[in-house]
This record gives structure tokens, C-alpha cells and sequence, in this order.
């Protein structure tokens, strides 16, 4: 995305997903690390009084992620805050909005502030979202030499008000 | 919302539940970013850089015996993943880095739902930090446990 175009209230282009298959629940319990039986085991969620087997919650945040990543660049996301509201099931057709709630501008760059969220296709809102993203992402995108100072995104949300200071790294090589 | 002096976990908060070191690998990189439909070739490369929420995948380090949930003395059949967010300080970890994860319960407390619910909402962080010392991550997971029905 254009990171010009990035202003308050602007809506960020849908990206869908899906329709989700039980292989990508598998999939992403394999990748995870999340064995949780109900989302795989249609006999273990029958005996949890559920109609069948769901999602996980994190993979729908999982795809916010790559929502972002998309729209932004692999190294934009300083922070994501996921609520899980609602199950996702297999067959559902997924499709991530967002808003621009906020941009202001930091010693690295322009940071966004957005609303984000993931919903079923004839339902509500399955897992809604707030991020912060650096917008051209500067932090990331060059190597430079010897001792940088990095201000994070993340600062100004969490103190309501101006940016923190996040101390002195040394810039690690980048591909 | 009070806080839950009651519930074991209160005792719990800002003791240190778990501490692992949690090496960053391309595979798995590679893994994650497939399984949540994330094709930049960013991340098919030697220095792949972490995607949002791939600190979810600290599932594979996390000490299980005994797990999380006996620890802080979950009800499981009452218990509901209600959040999880994940902040970077600094450069993204990336493909060959490690990082020290510490686990503790930040906060207990307790919520009443418009039905007359009760809830304890435990919020568990995990810090990650590189070699050096310095701050990489924080993942915060809330938790939700229903006391009653509502």
C-alpha cells in the first residue's frame, strides 16, 4: 500500500480468505503447536457439545497478520492486539477490513495505528484487532552501520501520548 | 472489575511460571507463514524475519509438565482464549536467532457480565529477550475463566 495514501479514517482494501478446509486447521495446529483435539477430532467436539470441529483463533490472527504484511511489508507490524468474539468453521469464507485510526510520525518514520478485523461471510466479526505499523518501514528496510537509536511504535500507544525512547541496538545484519 | 484474591492464580502474579530459550528457525518460518496464507518471499529467505504472530509457536517450547494451565489452576472445561497480543521493541527477531522466553501471570481479575456472570480474566506475559539481554518481544495472552454460567 502506498504509504502516502496511509491517513486517519482511511479504509484499508478487503483481502479475503478461505473457505477454510479442515486441512488448514491441521495445518496450522502443525505449525503452532496447538494440539487442542477440538479443532481437528469431530468425536472429541461432539463430547464438548459443539456441532462440530472450528477453527483456531489464532489462525484467523494469523491471517490479520498476514493482512497486514501484505499491505505493509514483512517488517511493518510493531504490535497486534487480537479479541477473539466468534468461531470460524470449516467451509467459512473469511474477509479482513481495517481502518487508519491514527498516523503519526516518528524518528523512523510515519506509524499507523489501525482497527482491524476478520469476519465470517453471512456473520459478524469472528476476531477484531488493533496494530501498530510503520509505514515504509525505514526501521527495517536498511542496514545501517554501527549503534542506532530505535523509537517503537509501540511506545506512543501504551503512554497515550508522545514516543518513548527504547534504549540503544546494535543494528544486526539484514538480507 | 476487582481483583480475584481468590482465585490461584492471584498468588501467581509476577512469580516466573516458565523460562525456555526458543530458537528461531526458517522452517518453521517457512511453516507459519504457509499455514496463515502469507506467500512474501520474504520469508523464504536465510534471514526470514518473524511474521506478526508467529510467537504463537512457542507452544513447541513451553515446558508441559506441568503445563500452563495446571499452573495457574485452570478450570480448562471453563476456560475461553480471550485475546493475545504480541509487541516488537526493535529490530524483528529473524531466522537464526534465539530468544529467552519468561513466563508470568501479570494481572487477575474479575468481571461480572450484564447476565450476572462472573469471569476472572488472568492476563499471562511472556517476555522475549535476545542474547545481549535486551528486549526483543512481549506476548500478552488473556485468559478467560468462567466462575458461574452467564
Amino acid at each position: 500500500m502506498d504509504s502516502a495514501k496511509v491517513a486517519t479514517g482511511a479504509a484499508l482494501p478487503e483481502r479475503k480468505f478461505g473457505p477454510l478446509t479442515k486441512t488448514d486447521i491441521v495445518r496450522y495446529q502443525g505449525a503452532s503447536g496447538d494440539f487442542n483435539p477440538i479443532h481437528h477430532d469431530e468425536a472429541f467436539a461432539a463430547a464438548a457439545g459443539m456441532p462440530g470441529v472450528f477453527s483456531v483463533g489464532m489462525l484467523q490472527a494469523g491471517f490479520l497478520g498476514t493482512y497486514c504484511v501484505e499491505l505493509f511489508g514483512p517488517e511493518s507490524v510493531r504490535r497486534i492486539a487480537v479479541r477473539f468474539a466468534d468461531q470460524v468453521w470449516p467451509g467459512d469464507r473469511l474477509t479482513c477490513r481495517g481502518v487508519v485510526t491514527d498516523v503519526v510520525s516518528t524518528d523512523d518514520g510515519r506509524c499507523a495505528e489501525l482497527e482491524l478485523s476478520i469476519s465470517r461471510a453471512e456473520d459478524g466479526v469472528a476476531v477484531s484487532a488493533t496494530a501498530t505499523v510503520l509505514l515504509g518501514s525505514e526501521l527495517q528496510g536498511t542496514a545501517r552501520k554501527g549503534v542506532e537509536h530505535v523509537w517503537t511504535c509501540t511506545g506512543h500507544r501504551r503512554h497515550g501520548r508522545g514516543r518513548r525512547r527504547h534504549g540503544e541496538v546494535v543494528a544486526a545484519p539484514r538480507c | 472489575v476487582s481483583t480475584a484474591k481468590n482465585h490461584p492464580a492471584h498468588a501467581l502474579i509476577g512469580q516466573v511460571l516458565f523460562e525456555y530459550d526458543m530458537p528461531i528457525e526458517r522452517g518453521k518460518i517457512r511453516e507459519f507463514t504457509s499455514a496463515t496464507g502469507n506467500s512474501d518471499p520474504k520469508y523464504c529467505g536465510s534471514m526470514a524475519p518473524i511474521p506478526p504472530t508467529f510467537l504463537a509457536t512457542t507452544m513447541h517450547w513451553e515446558p508441559q509438565d506441568p503445563s500452563l494451565a495446571e499452573r495457574l489452576g485452570l478450570n480448562l472445561g471453563r476456560v475461553l482464549q480471550g485475546g493475545q497480543e504480541y509487541a516488537f521493541h526493535g529490530p524483528l527477531p529473524r531466522a537464526g536467532d534465539s530468544l529467552h522466553a519468561v513466563t508470568t501471570a501479570e494481572s487477575v481479575t474479575v468481571k461480572r457480565n450484564s447476565r450476572g456472570g462472573v469471569m476472572t480474566l488472568i492476563v499471562v506475559l511472556t517476555t522475549f529477550t535476545r542474547p545481549d539481554g535486551s528486549l526483543a518481544a512481549e506476548g500478552r495472552a488473556t485468559v478467560i475463566e468462567r466462575d458461574t454460567d452467564g
